[in-house]
């Protein structure tokens, strides 16, 4: 064990395993505090944004201020609906993953309500380039959960002929890119992509989502200069879940005070949202969209959250943090935060609540049943194995036909 | 016929791929009012507008990123990259992004891009000037590589390649652009307006990407040749006076192998060259390539004509660059060989 002090500043987490951990040394801005500016303000006017918090639900689960989006009860509860059914998948998912019946999974337990209300908040017909923690946009959008099963079990039925890990999707039809492990890189694509939209004269708005590890990454510098350059209709979203696998996000903020601070140096208009609250990230990219769709240019937004739950079913997170931390994450969870909004608004109940839960989780169960009908990982069946050869190039060259023939299919 | 020289035949291509489709778009450091530090994108901007050929930041990830983005909503990007030395900081992007995005969207995006980059040396540009990198850009699959030798076919394989719906890379032998070189860097220079080659049409044409071409015809020894050593391997054969028969790649991924196999077969000899370093290089996939498609026409060992296995030196370029002397030993080794 080393006994010296360190000889440079190595951060680490304020707690490891074992330890009782107290967040109240960070300060969190109460609800309805922040300003809603309009959509064409200068981006460089954004810093008391991008310094405070974006929150609208209360302590006592009530909307409040500027930033309040005034979405109608029908609305919420399908946000509900959404979320709910996003946990109920990934702990199903889970469960099969640990039965052996897929090779890996990544659930988003914790960080529902960036995916679900960012996706509600923008259009359908606006393009997405998530990172492979927002499988809640799939729900938002309508995609049929049997497909999402089949990708990730990658049978005869994964749209992707069984060429990805599972979760990492692609939806071109639900305008959802193709999710790459690779960290970061759909941040810059995606202003090409929005600089394309414009090209063809469209309105469409483009999101990109990284998380807070990531913005150390060269693209992320690379995407916030093109987009700060072309005033690109593009918005691009961290969301700070305080960890990347086991590497807690002060090993990526350095001295910057928040991470939405970091867009204000290229001059975007840059928020910090309270991402466990369904109402401030629902405004926060409903105002985004509405600043792209216009014209005035790209925004930046941090969203602050917790991953209650591991990187991937491949890390055990009792080895690097206590417990009990998300427990004690002071804003709480987003499911039962806006659960309680509604309770509140005299619009739900615990019971319409066991209900939904009830019907979803029978939802995933009959949808798994129908997903492996056609096909699991370890009995098939699968996409045909000369469809390896497929896709590398339009048509196969004499490289791809021989190889092909060398293994004999 | 008109006469062209590299740089103006790769900016007539340029010229007609966007005139013929609005979707084509070009950029790059220094590649849009300017021309490009060559001249290669000159007067586009003039003619097309700022938001078809344009200047981008100093970041090539970015450049090739913006280039993913657009190519998968329907554009068909054109970007260069100043120098092949410099498109490192793009290899994520290329690698793991543009060359799978067909396979790993099971064709849902497609990636009709084209990156080009001058290339190789003998410029006197010293390391960061110099380089031959298509060894990293051969070994990816689901890229094309291509790199003309004159021209005639750098218009017609750019035209291809801006047509074609795989992602390219398309390396442009800078030491050429204004001439062929033989090289013997004493001697005087050469114009295109004088090669047979500099002879471009001003109209569309392309010429395929997955085709070689015999440029010298010969019976006793296959020279193999790509870029810049095309014109020292012809120049060497002449001078040695050993019937070679000289074959210019054109295209690397995917590369000819029919043209290649039929004058190794004839002549049951062969040399691989490139100006990259030796190890690893483009030269060791054809040997290994021809010997298993070849070897009972064989009479000789493969021999390679290669830079070395350093970096580009600068005052010492031409003791590093694979010149006629080099080529004319290999020729006579590989003739004196069983």
């Amino acid at each position: 064990m080393a006994t010296h002090e360190p000889r440079y500043r190595v951060p680490v987490p304020k707690y490891r395993p074992g330890d009782e951990p107290d967040f109240s040394h960070l300060k969190i801005p109460a609800a309805g505090q922040a300003k809603r500016p309009g959509v064409d303000v200068d981006g460089r006017d954004t810093i008391d944004l991008a310094l405070g918090m974006v929150r609208v639900l209360d302590h006592n689960h009530q909307a409040v201020g500027e930033w309040n989006p005034e979405i109608k009860p029908d609305v919420l509860r399908e946000g509900l609906r959404h979320m709910v059914l996003t946990r109920v998948y990934d702990e199903r998912m889970l469960k099969l993953q640990r039965q052996g019946k897929m090779s890996f999974y990544m659930k988003s337990t914790g960080e529902e309500a960036v995916a679900v209300a960012g996706a509600m908040a923008l259009k359908d017909s606006d393009m997405v380039f998530p990172s492979y923690r927002q499988q809640g946009i799939l729900f938002a959008r309508g995609r049929d959960i049997v497909d999402m099963m089949c990708h990730c079990i990658s049978n005869s039925g994964d749209n992707l002929k069984g060429r990805q890990l599972p979760v990492h999707y692609t939806w071109a039809e639900g305008n959802f890119f193709s999710i790459s492990g690779n960290l970061g890189t759909q941040f810059p694509q995606a202003v090409g992509w929005a600089m394309a939209a414009r090209y063809k004269g469209e309105d469409q708005v483009t999101a990109s989502w990284i998380g807070d590890g990531t913005t150390a990454e060269g693209d992320f510098h690379g995407a916030l200069t093109l987009a700060s350059t072309y005033h690109a209709a593009v918005i691009l979203n961290v969301v700070n879940n305080q960890f990347a696998i086991s590497t807690h996000q002060n090993m990526a903020i350095g001295d910057a005070p928040t991470f939405a601070m970091k867009g204000l140096g290229y001059g975007i208009a840059s928020l910090r949202v309270d991402g466990n609250d369904f109402l401030a990230v629902y405004a926060a990219m409903q105002w985004a969209a509405e600043r792209a769709r216009k014209g005035h240019g790209p925004t930046y937004i941090e969203y602050f959250s917790y991953r209650a739950d591991a990187h991937s079913t491949s890390d055990d997170p009792s080895g690097y943090r206590p417990k009990t931390e998300a427990k004690a994450w002071p804003l709480g969870d987003p499911i039962e935060r806006l659960k309680n909004h509604l309770i509140g608004l005299g619009e739900w109940d615990d019971e319409r609540h066991e209900t939904l839960e009830k019907e979803l989780n029978d939802l995933v169960v009959k949808s798994y049943k129908e997903a492996e009908s056609h096909g699991t990982l370890h009995d098939g069946p699968l996409s045909p194995i000369p469809s390896i050869f497929e896709d590398v190039f339009e048509e196969q060259d004499w490289r791809l036909i021989r190889q092909r023939q060398d293994l004999g299919v | 016929m008109p006469k062209m020289n590299m740089i103006q035949a790769l900016n007539s291509a340029l010229d007609i791929a966007m005139e013929k489709d609005p979707n084509v778009v070009s950029f790059g450091e220094d590649a849009g009012y300017f021309g490009g530090v060559f001249r290669v994108t000159a007067e586009l901007q003039k003619k097309y507008g700022l938001d078809r050929s344009f200047d981008t930041p100093i970041n090539e990830a970015a450049i090739a990123a913006m280039a993913i983005g657009m190519a998968a909503n329907g554009l068909r990007p054109v970007a260069e990259v100043q120098f092949s030395d410099y498109i490192f900081p793009a290899i994520d992007q290329i690698v793991s992004e543009m060359t799978r995005l067909r396979y790993r969207s099971a064709g849902q995006y497609t990636q009709p891009i084209v990156i080009r980059s001058p290339w190789g040396g003998g410029i006197r540009g010293g390391q960061t000037h110099s380089m031959s990198p298509e060894a990293f850009f051969t070994h990816i699959p689901g890229l094309r590589v291509v790199i003309p030798s004159n021209p005639y076919d750098a218009k017609g394989l750019l035209l291809a390649a801006i047509e074609n719906n795989d992602p390219v890379v398309f390396f442009e032998p800078k030491r050429m652009y204004n001439g062929p070189f033989d090289g013997k860097p004493d001697g005087a220079l050469q114009s295109w307006a004088n090669h047979p080659k500099g002879e471009v049409p001003e109209g569309h044409y392309t010429v395929p990407l997955d085709q070689a071409e015999v440029v010298r015809e010969g019976n006793d020894v296959t020279l193999l040749a790509y870029g810049t050593l095309v014109h020292v391997a012809l120049s060497a054969a002449e001078k040695s006076g050993i019937d070679a028969e000289v074959i210019d790649l054109k295209t690397l991924t995917p590369y000819d192998i029919e043209t290649i196999t039929k004058s190794v077969k004839k002549t049951g000899r062969c040399i691989v060259s490139q100006e990259a370093p030796r190890t690893s290089g483009f030269a060791a996939e054809l040997a290994a390539q021809i010997q298993e498609d070849c070897f009972y026409s064989l009479e000789a060992p493969i021999y390679r004509v290669t830079g070395w296995d350093t970096p580009y030196p600068h005052a010492h370029e031409w003791s590093y660059f694979p010149g006629q002397d080099r080529f004319i030993n290999a020729l006579k080794s590989v003739m004196e060989a069983a």
